[in-house]
């Protein structure tokens, strides 16, 4: 490869977008070959359009999600409730739509809040390393070794007007979502620090880093600017796992009647009240459990197929 | 000669891992009390082994590490945490690897122009203008301002980290041994664009290199590095034609010359000792042909020559 | 060696003080407050005997000072008495204790079993049609809700089968060994294949990645028999990473245990800290919290310690 070869071989200004584009492309190509993985993204894509279609149906339909009606508890399906209606004689099928949308932003956002704390930890664990990385890194091992489960219980049982938010608050619904947000992504953010950590260790010896650094560039540049590019790639893959993780959280948080509180639905707390569903009413506790699933074992295909399309080495398998 | 920058008693010693059970710190001096200056529009070469702390030295001057003791003047000034912005602007530095030496994400345009975003000294359009001017003057084709660093051969590279280099108008690069990475045949291409760069900008080079053969073609003056310590300095010419130091002997010995080839009859015998627990007093002691006993109980001065005052050695027989 | 053991253990212990100390301030903040629940129970009671009851019981001191008494105390084997069960909480505590470990550990030991035949099978001929199946078991494994696993588990076996109890532990007037194993078996089934799952898939990497090493191909090129080769030099050397990377899911274990006891009324820890947190039982629930975060940390000491007996490579830092 010599300088002139090389030089003949540049012809057209446009082709430098290409370029940039080249790499995601091929990964797009890689992704396709990836079946579970091309087919969780059409399923998720699905179950999205399947949850945000709940207020044009509930208007087609003429119906009110919230409205309770005793006299109609657990309807089998009929031509105005296609699933039958739940224990307070809702409709089941308006309500797991509308419980998906929260379990689905749930995720995300808890996702996002949690991956922002595991990225920032992480990046400066790694780049300025000694004794702020070893006492963050005991930090993640300290938080990784607790049961996650009964702690996030705890948390989401506290009482919020003795951290001093006013009464109102803590009893609104708006409260309970956002707890719920806060609370799982104040301790899922531990595989994402140590992820980003080790990245940002493997990047900042890098010359084009010292040269920034040699030209006086302070730490928060270099970071956003060199660090986070170039180690990008696995984060958006850990994300993803964190998603389907985060959504099955909120939902035995929910389930078990800590997390969001009824009567905005979600999934999880859909089958609040499993033990008299099965018997009463079987299909009732399925329909939200299978959703959870198929939601996750989507995200998590999809996570799969990204991390194979990204891997160069995954090419041997 | 009026000193640009003058390096002055500079160490660098890095702690070793803390021992479990308490027990002293093994430090290891990469740099051990090094003086020297170099001019406006001077090329110091400063040459060793690997190992002999050259890089680290480099990173110094380039504003990387902090020296664990004395200090590195620019035009008097000292170098610190007060006046990194001049520091930044006035020091830059090219690496010997153009492939981790430019980051993938960035246009070659922006990774020209970075220096002065990081200065915050120029607007986007005069920054662009500023990065399009470079490409020209480092050879490149105008059109690379908009690819990115794959596209280009380790030579090109090269040639756009010192347009990087050269962005912010500094006086002095520290070259840390640009060529060694290139083909042999595209290493002269990049050594004339050194030297073509400095008639025209009357910069100064702090030019590290392991290979004299390189340093011939652009030193004014040398310094060769042995175990983090200058033990020879002198004008280039003096270096080739009357080396003092037994160690800078052998490297000349073992440096291939057209028609006389590779004779290997000085060669040094042994390896560089661990800079963990350097010999007493010379430190050469271990490895050279003249060896005596005074060579093991006292440190030889770093002192000049009685024929060439400009022309420094540290040995008992300098000649 | 013992420098590493010793330092370890020191770490352990920090980490447990530090979680008491937050457990025990996060339960401080949980809804009521144990004064104000005695005093709901007796009819009359004035202010002034309130202050005078919270001056007794030290609730006015502070925080600090409250955590110091209780450090003390728990030191010394008082952990204070269960207001819901009227008992001492070590006498609640340990026979849930052993409840959950005879779940735990028997569902472990299923999971670890289940998951070094699936692993090692799919690892044989990764991209195989056997190997897409087990990694579409795997993935459901990861990605199943636990608590509807176990519902789908009841509405099967116990309401449309009728062949296992569920819920409880054991039949009024039997409880002999055999029925203690019929209603343990949904329980154990349940946590089982949801962590076979993530087993499968730590064995089956692990095993791709030993099968590819030198020695392998050289005990193959030997001419050993296929399964002496996948036995004995394979496998043995996939078991040290995998068998300490499953002992340091024993948190994420333990998170399932309290889903799996709560749907299958088991008496165990994880149903303890749930209903103590619940029903504002604030000393069982401090406790039980300490006892699963102990738990937790002494498996991932263990897992440690085993990791760094049995591979002489590792250096210990």
């Amino acid at each position: 490869m010599t300088d002139l070869a090389t030089e003949g071989a540049l012809a057209s200004p446009a082709r430098a977008i290409e370029a940039a584009q080249s790499v995601w492309s091929l990964r797009w190509r890689r992704f396709r070959h990836h079946r579970a993985g091309i087919a969780s993204l059409a399923i998720l894509a699905l179950l999205v359009l399947f949850c945000l279609s709940a207020y044009p149906l509930e208007r087609y339909l003429n119906l009110d999600s919230n409205a309770t009606d005793l006299l109609s508890r657990y309807d089998p399906p009929s031509a105005t409730h296609w699933l039958g209606t739940d224990e307070g004689g809702r409709d089941e099928l308006l309500r797991l739509m509308y419980g998906g949308q929260i379990s689905l932003l749930v995720g995300l956002l808890a996702t996002v809040i949690g991956g922002g704390i595991g990225v920032s930890l992480g990046l400066v664990a790694g780049y300025f390393g000694g004794r702020l990385d070893s006492f963050l890194m005991r930090l993640t091992d300290g938080v990784i070794a607790l049961p996650l489960l009964p702690l996030l219980i705890v948390l989401a049982a506290l009482d919020l007007t003795k951290l001093g938010f006013s009464s109102e608050f803590a009893h609104s619904g708006a409260a309970g979502f956002w707890r719920i947000v806060v609370i799982i992504a104040l301790v899922d953010w531990t595989a994402i620090a140590r992820l980003v950590r080790a990245a940002t260790l493997s990047v900042k010896e890098r010359d084009y880093i010292l040269a920034a650094r040699a030209s006086g560039a302070g730490a928060l540049y270099v970071m956003a600017t060199h660090v986070l590019p170039n180690i990008v790639t696995p984060i958006i893959v850990a994300l993803t796992l964190t998603v389907g993780r985060v959504i099955l959280f909120e939902s035995v948080l929910s389930f078990l009647g800590f997390g969001i509180v009824p009567p905005t639905p979600s999934w999880g707390n859909m089958l609040n009240n499993a033990q008299e569903l099965v018997t009463t009413a079987p299909a009732l506790a399925i329909y939200p459990g299978l959703l959870i699933f198929i939601t996750v074992i989507a995200v998590n295909f999809l996570g799969d197929g990204m991390q194979h399309a990204f891997d160069p080495r995954s090419e041997r398998r | 000669m009026n000193a640009l920058l003058s390096i002055e008693n500079v160490s660098v010693s890095f702690a070793q891992r803390k021992r479990l059970f308490g027990g002293p710190r093994a430090s290891l001096r990469a740099v051990d009390d090094v003086s020297a200056e170099i001019g406006e529009g001077e090329t110091l070469a400063l040459v060793g082994e690997s190992g002999s702390g050259k890089t680290t030295l480099g990173h110094v001057v380039a504003g990387l590490r902090k020296p664990s003791a004395g200090r590195v003047r620019l035009r008097g000034a000292e170098l610190g945490a007060a006046n990194r912005a001049l520091a930044g602007r006035a020091i830059q530095i090219v690496f010997q690897d153009p492939f981790s030496a430019l980051d993938p994400r960035m246009p070659v345009s922006d990774i020209i122009a970075e220096p002065l975003r990081i200065q915050g000294a120029a607007s986007k359009a005069e920054r662009r203008a500023r990065a399009a001017a470079l490409v020209e003057e480092v050879g490149l084709p105008v059109d690379a301002l908009n690819r990115y660093p794959h596209e280009f051969s380790g030579g090109q590279r090269q040639r756009i980290a010192i347009a990087r280099a050269l962005a912010p108008a500094p006086q002095l690069i520290v070259a840390d041994e640009p060529l060694s990475a290139l083909d042999v045949s595209i290493q002269s291409q990049i050594l004339n664009l050194f030297r073509d760069i400095q008639k025209r900008e009357r910069l100064s080079y702090l030019f590290i290199s392991h290979d004299l053969g390189v340093v011939e073609h652009l030193a004014d003056r040398v310094a060769v590095l042995y175990l983090g310590r200058i033990i020879e300095l002198a004008r280039r010419e003096d270096i080739f034609a009357h080396p003092a130091h037994p160690y800078t002997r052998a490297l000349l010995d073992s440096m291939p010359r057209i028609g006389k080839g590779r004779h290997r009859k000085r060669a040094i015998k042994g390896e560089m000792p661990s800079p963990l627990a350097p010999p007493s007093a010379c430190v050469f002691h271990p490895r050279c042909p003249l060896v005596q006993d005074i060579c093991r109980t006292l440190a030889p001065r770093f002192e000049p020559l009685a024929a060439r005052p400009s022309h420094l050695a540290a040995c008992h027989f300098k000649e | 060696m013992l420098a590493f053991t010793l330092r370890r253990m020191g770490q352990t212990l920090v980490v447990l003080l530090v979680m008491s100390f937050i457990i025990y301030g996060l339960i401080g903040l949980m809804p009521g407050d144990p004064i104000d629940i005695m005093a709901a129970s007796m009819p009359g009671v004035t202010p002034e005997v309130v202050a005078k009851l919270r001056a007794i019981y030290g609730l006015d001191q502070p925080l600090m000072l409250r955590y110091w008494r209780w450090l003390m105390a728990a030191l010394q084997g008082d952990l204070g008495f269960s207001r819901t069960h009227s008992q001492p909480v070590l006498e609640v505590l340990m026979p849930a204790l052993w409840q959950t470990c005879k779940l735990m550990i028997s569902s472990f030991v299923l999971s670890v079993i289940a998951a070094l035949i699936l692993g090692v099978v799919s690892a044989l001929r990764p991209g195989g049609f056997v190997d897409s199946f087990v990694s579409l078991f795997a993935f459901a494994g990861i990605s199943v809700p636990v608590f509807w696993l176990a519902l789908v588990l009841i509405l099967t076996f116990a309401v449309a089968l009728h062949w296992l109890p569920a819920s409880g532990m054991t039949n009024v007037g039997d409880g002999g060994f055999m029925d203690q194993v019929r209603h343990l078996t949904l329980p154990v089934l349940t946590l089982m294949l949801a962590n076979t799952g993530q087993f499968t898939r730590y064995v089956r990497a692990a095993m791709i990645e030993t099968l590819r090493m030198d020695f392998v191909r050289t005990a193959w090129a030997k001419g050993a028999g296929a399964w002496r080769v996948v036995i004995v030099h394979a496998l043995r050397n996939a078991l040290i990473p995998v068998v300490t990377i499953m002992a340091l899911s024993f948190g994420t274990l333990f998170s399932g245990a309290l889903v799996t006891e709560t749907m299958f009324a088991q008496q165990g820890m994880g149903k303890m800290i749930y209903d103590s947190i619940l029903s504002n039982d604030f000393n069982l629930a401090l406790s039980g919290l300490l006892f699963a975060t102990l738990i937790t940390l002494l498996s991932n000491l263990a897992a440690d310690l085993a990791y760094g007996w049995l591979d002489p490579r590792i250096a210990l830092k």
